[in-house]
């Protein structure tokens, strides 16, 4: 990372890097199309641009215009929504709990609203989205809460506890989920590659209903991401400097259950975006949440179309689900991430 | 008191209109009548079960360099944390401009007080410059963004505390010494009036913690308020204008360093049998203690 030296203590300092922000947030901007549009045009069969193009804007009867209006145009918006509702929740989760090793997968958030909603299926019979929505948003505050509590020592929150405590809850969880769609199977027969985590065969229809939440959830973000600057300083300096903490922490908990629950509820449980893309957001840009929100929300969608697309091909012509991809891509990441020097370094 | 600067600081030759300039306190100085800006009302502060201070009354004079000492565990970081808001009193009050603190808005009271507590954490990879923008919250808002007026007191909290130099590097490779006067420049940067410092020297080198005391008191001499709490009881005598010793939660004694610090109150405070002569060089009180008769030659 380049350090402008010479143009700080300087009046005009800090516009330097804003401006260095801003053109960094257009380039990643740019990759995010460039790969909605690699979505839409590789698969099992390629398509070229010109008929993407026919069939987005001039659709005939042409089966390829219906495998790409049916299939690949809407993963490929369930892939955008769901990436961003990942990068953001990660980015929230590491600012509110100072831990960068925490994410809505690690932390079991995802796995708490995906057991809420295989109970709301399984057991409840509860097929819409409209309906099981609600029990991912619960699920994911459930286990949000429980996993901050569980982290949280005599001593204050330790990062490595919190994951520890996170894991196992996830993996219960997890482990109770798969025993319940084993025991029911029928239930979830069309949401069969949902337990993976996919974006592959999910209909636009479970993407509208979510997507006001989403959009409040990311307002919510951008609201709460002074006071998480200023509490990044410790709960002293940011009491001192005006800031609410119990207000910030329950409106951060808000947004990050909406955004990792109605991820969830689309998606099913996807993990790794949102722990790696807040930490490819802050080496470009720094420890400012506002910049590492409005980059995650870039990222993190380029990240989960990438590894979609890669999952369509390194098999070709079947196919791994993205949840899979991201997994195989995150691990090591997480791996690196612990074994750096300082782990409570955020 | 005039609020125009006389200090040893050089001054640049364009003087930027004071309103800007944070070593300037915004408010004119009160009459000497007046009761002081910051002061503890009969008030009762400890944590959620433990009581530290019983119904303790205290001013913080205006324009004061006050430092609070005592032994651990006495009160003074309770008690700075009541001034600070950090902890609320369980009876009583804190006053502030006349009024209780806890009924003012959180970031209108960020503009009037200051804290630098031990707490202080420095995200990674921030910068000098990032770090101590970071004191310009309490001015931000939703829809007010970063303007002029913050870069300007960003720059001249920077130069204040001298560390303008270090802005573009990373405030993790600075030395404890660097590093806590950007913490300073941070706390300039919020512009307050009234500056609390927990400790402030803690951890630094003789150098370090002598630089840093008359960094404080170049701020005192523009019309800053400083309460400090410091352990080392003859950087408190020479530098502070005001001391406070506290012990067991009570205030033993308040007064002018010279005045208050006597052989009788070291030994009564801290227990230590001890001679207070004169500080060599300023003439304040200097506390030598007596240590073991077999120790001496």
């Amino acid at each position: 990372m380049t350090l402008q030296t010479a143009d700080l203590g300087v009046p005009g300092a800090f516009t330097a890097p804003g401006t260095r922000r801003s053109i960094g947030l257009f380039v990643a901007l740019a990759a995010l199309v460039a790969l909605l549009m690699l979505s839409l045009i590789i698969g099992s069969k390629m398509m070229p641009p010109a008929v993407v193009w026919d069939a987005l804007f001039h659709p005939s009867g042409d089966f390829d215009h219906f495998a790409i209006r049916d299939f690949r145009l809407p993963r490929t918006i369930v892939g955008l929504v769901v990436g961003m509702a990942l990068g953001v929740s990660g980015a929230l989760i590491q600012a509110l709990t100072r831990n960068p090793l925490a994410g809505p997968g690690i932390l079991g958030v995802n796995a708490g609203a995906s057991f809420a909603v295989t109970v709301a299926i399984g057991l409840l019979g509860v097929r819409d989205v409209r309906g099981y929505m609600w029990f991912a948003f619960a699920g994911a505050l459930v286990v949000t809460i429980m996993v901050l509590l569980l982290g949280s020592t005599r001593r204050g929150q330790s990062p490595v506890v919190m994951v520890l405590a996170g894991v196992c809850v996830g993996a219960v969880l997890g482990g109770a989920g798969s025993a319940l769609q084993l025991i029911n199977p029928d239930a979830f027969d069309q949401m069969r590659s949902w337990g993976a985590g996919s974006i592959l065969g999910r209909p636009l229809d479970v993407v509208w209903p979510i997507l006001p939440f989403f959009a409040g959830a990311l307002v919510l973000a951008f609201a709460v991401s002074g006071p998480l600057n200023a509490m990044a300083l410790g709960d002293e300096l940011a009491v001192a400097q005006g800031v609410s903490l119990v207000r910030t922490r329950i409106l951060a908990i808000i947004a990050l259950t909406l955004l990792a629950g109605g991820a969830t509820a689309i998606a099913g449980p996807i993990g790794f975006v949102g722990l790696m893309v807040p930490h490819v957001a802050r080496w470009i840009v720094g420890p400012d949440q506002r910049w590492i929100f409005a980059y995650s929300m870039l990222l993190a969608p380029s990240l989960l179309l990438a590894s979609d697309i890669l999952g369509r091909i390194v098999m070709h012509p079947s196919e791994i689900p993205v949840g899979i991809v991201t997994a195989f891509v995150g691990a090591p990441v997480l791996i690196l991430l612990v074994r750096r020097r300082k782990v409570s370094g955020l | 008191m005039s609020t125009s600067t006389g200090t040893d600081r050089s001054t640049t030759s364009n003087e930027p209109s004071t309103m800007l300039d944070p070593l300037v306190p915004r408010a004119p100085a009160q009459g000497a009548q007046e009761p002081s800006r910051l002061h503890v009302d009969a008030a009762t502060i400890g944590y959620d079960k433990r009581i530290v201070s019983e119904r303790l009354s205290v001013a913080i004079p205006d324009q004061s360099f006050t430092v609070i000492v005592g032994p651990n565990a006495c009160g003074k970081s309770t008690l700075l944390r009541g001034l600070s808001r950090l902890l609320k009193p369980s009876e009583g009050h804190v006053i502030l401009d006349g009024a209780d603190i806890s009924s003012y808005k959180t970031k209108e009271v960020a503009r009037r007080v200051g804290l630098l507590p031990q707490t202080a954490i420095a995200p990674d990879g921030i910068t000098v410059a990032d770090l101590v923008a970071r004191g310009r919250y309490p001015y931000q808002g939703m829809l007010r963004q970063w303007t002029k007026t913050d870069e300007e007191a960003v720059l001249r909290a920077m130069e204040a505390a001298a560390v303008t130099d270090l802005s573009g590097q990373l405030v993790d490779e600075l030395s404890g010494g660097q590093r806590q006067r950007v913490w300073v420049a941070m706390a300039l940067a919020q512009h307050t009036d009234i500056l609390l410092l927990d400790e402030p020297t803690t951890f630094l080198d003789i150098t370090h913690q002598v630089e840093l005391m008359e960094l404080f008191t170049d701020l005192n001499h523009v019309g800053h308020t400083l309460v400090a709490v410091l352990h080392d009881l003859n950087h408190a005598a020479r530098f502070g204008t005001h001391l406070i010793a506290m012990k067991d939660g009570a205030v033993v004694a308040e007064g002018a360093p010279s005045e208050i610090v006597t052989a009788e109150l070291v030994e009564e405070v801290f227990g230590l049998r001890c001679l207070v002569v004169p500080d060599p060089v300023a003439g304040t009180p200097h506390v030598v203690p007596l240590g073991r008769d077999r120790d001496r030659p």
